[in-house]
């Protein structure tokens, strides 16, 4: 899932201080699971920052709702009636939620109240890790399910390069594993380490303007959108 | 001849080959480029300019090749994977082609983090072993990477690439050189041996392969300054293995005898890495100690260096 931070409260609140009635927004997806922007947060936050208008003496006021997942044009639907009585808006979404609301309302200015981090794993209890930059091919059945792409620092397709440490770790850092060295080992447990042998071609990358995905079954419906630039 | 370097010649008449390592000033001095490449005149067979190494931003390697070329002395320009994508990394490729450059070693390149630029945004659109077989395309089939389109002119390149038997995991280190050798490497040079014994290992693994028959491969020596220097390699330096012999004899150099200490060791080492079946050469990266590469080459009696028409 996505994985996100809130910005420091007071950046948040040198952002929105000029307005006077702001509406947190918080979401019931990705952000709410990694405890970053989901109601419990959107409440908390509103607090903090009416605290913070009170202390500065900003006339302010800070109310929040959260929507099931902004990432949907329909959830957004029930911010409508509250729209005329808001001066901007403030996410808890990721960038994609937070560009989806401000989209759907031009209007009114949207500031994200969330840094968007990555498509990553639980490790434990408010502890993630990164485990996938969506470069739209998945190499992962190649390589023991360890991504290349995304935990070697250098995104090497024909690794690993030169600077694995001796404990197996990144030339970067102790605490970052060789993503290639991984890769190896794991391999080698399941007796495929021929895998490796393969000289692997450069990645086509797509990257031309916002990806389209329409999933399969689904292209009767939406007849104009494969043409769309950056679509596969 | 695939690129008529000198390097390459040299290395198909048989001879024991010597390259060395210039870096490239920090700043827009030409005439440091000058001293610098004079050091090494007639001293290597070819001198290879680094690619902001470290990630510390330094005169390009495409001018320094070129201002040495210019001077009559061979470059083999490096070009790392970490800052160009495929369309800069091509478009330089045939501009150094250009430019009288013929020999190119390619490399992945140390990450970001570690320069003057730690906040700059990485590439690796392609890696090392795409970039040696997208020269390759280039030279060979006279085509860009993805296109059929036949390139006006030729890019007569003599292919490089480098190698770490010192870096995990060991058993795989013999055949990743395979896998570029397999993408057109012509020749390699590895990272600097202390653990001759060690590399001589890997050279068994690379001979079983049969690898040295198709890639011509340059051992690499780095001579140690001091103790500080030694230790500092051996404990920071990723994919360097110092053995504690040479770290104890490096410590106990008496004050002021550091250096002549090192460059005992260096004579050393070449001298056992030229006993090893299927070693065509040496690579000496003497880290801003140009002005000992002479001398290393002399007390290794390869001087004079072979002239080839």
């Amino acid at each position: 899932m996505v994985k996100a931070t809130r910005k420091p409260l007071e950046q948040i609140f040198e952002t929105v201080k000029a307005y006077r009635r702001v509406l947190v927004v918080g979401c019931g997806g990705c952000t709410s699971v990694c405890l970053a922007g989901g109601q419990r947060e959107a409440i908390a936050l509103a607090d903090e920052l009416t605290t913070c208008a009170r202390a500065a003496q900003v006339p302010q006021q800070y109310d929040s709702f959260t929507v099931e997942r902004q990432c949907n044009p329909e959830f957004l639907e029930g911010l409508e009636d509250r729209a005329d009585s808001v001066d901007c808006f403030l996410s808890m979404a990721c960038g994609a939620g937070a560009g989806l609301m401000a989209d759907a309302f031009p209007a009114i200015p949207m500031f994200p109240a969330l840094d968007t981090m990555f498509v990553g794993v639980d490790l434990d209890v408010g502890f993630y890790e990164e485990r996938c930059r969506s470069c739209g091919t998945c190499l992962l059945g190649d390589t023991g399910g360890i991504c290349p792409v995304t935990r070697c620092s250098k995104g090497v397709l024909n690794g690993p390069c030169g600077g694995t440490r001796e404990d197996g770790s990144c030339e970067l850092a102790d605490g970052i594993h060789c993503a290639w060295h991984d890769i190896h080992e794991r391999l080698k447990v399941q007796g495929r380490l021929s895998q490796l042998l393969i000289v692997r071609p450069p990645m086509e990358w797509v990257d031309r303007g916002p990806r389209v995905l329409i999933q399969k079954g689904y292209e009767g419906r939406y007849p104009a959108a494969p043409q769309k630039a950056g679509s596969r | 001849m695939k690129s008529g370097s000198n390097l390459e010649k040299v290395l198909t008449a048989g001879h024991f080959a010597v390259t060395a390592e210039l870096g490239p000033p920090a700043g827009s001095d030409v005439e440091f480029v000058h001293a610098k490449a004079e050091l090494l005149r007639g001293a290597v067979d070819a001198v290879n300019v680094t690619d902001n190494q470290t990630a510390v931003v330094r005169m390009s390697s495409v001018a320094v090749s070129a201002l040495l070329a210019r001077m009559g002395i061979e470059p083999v320009m490096q070009m790392v994977c970490r800052d160009r994508n495929r369309i800069a990394m091509q478009s330089d490729i045939l501009g150094a082609s250009a430019l009288g450059i013929r020999n190119l070693t390619c490399l992945t390149g140390d990450h970001q983090a570690f320069g003057n630029q730690a906040g700059a945004k990485k590439v690796y659109d392609i890696d090392s072993v795409q970039l040696v077989a997208m020269v390759k395309r280039m030279r060979d089939e006279r085509r860009l990477l993805g296109s059929d389109e036949e390139l006006a002119g030729t890019v007569p390149m003599f292919i490089g690439a480098a190698a770490n038997p010192f870096a995990k995991p060991y058993e795989f280190r013999a055949l990743r050189l395979a896998k570029k050798v397999e993408a057109g490497a012509d020749y390699v040079q590895t990272q600097c041996v202390y653990d001759v014994a060690m590399f001589a290992e890997w050279m068994k693994a690379v001979r079983d392969l049969g690898v040295h028959t198709k890639c011509r491969i340059l051992a690499g020596v780095t001579p140690l300054k001091s103790a500080g220097m030694t230790r500092y390699m051996a404990e920071n330096v990723p994919g360097i293995i110092i053995p504690d012999a040479i770290r104890k004899r490096m410590n106990d150099a008496p004050k002021g005898k550091g250096a002549e200490t090192g460059l005992a060791i260096c004579a050393e080492i070449i001298e056992q890495l030229r006993g090893i079946e299927g070693v065509a050469g040496i690579h000496i990266m003497a880290i801003e100690w140009e002005q000992k590469v002479r001398e290393i080459v002399q007390t290794a009696k390869l001087l004079p260096r072979p002239i080839l028409s």
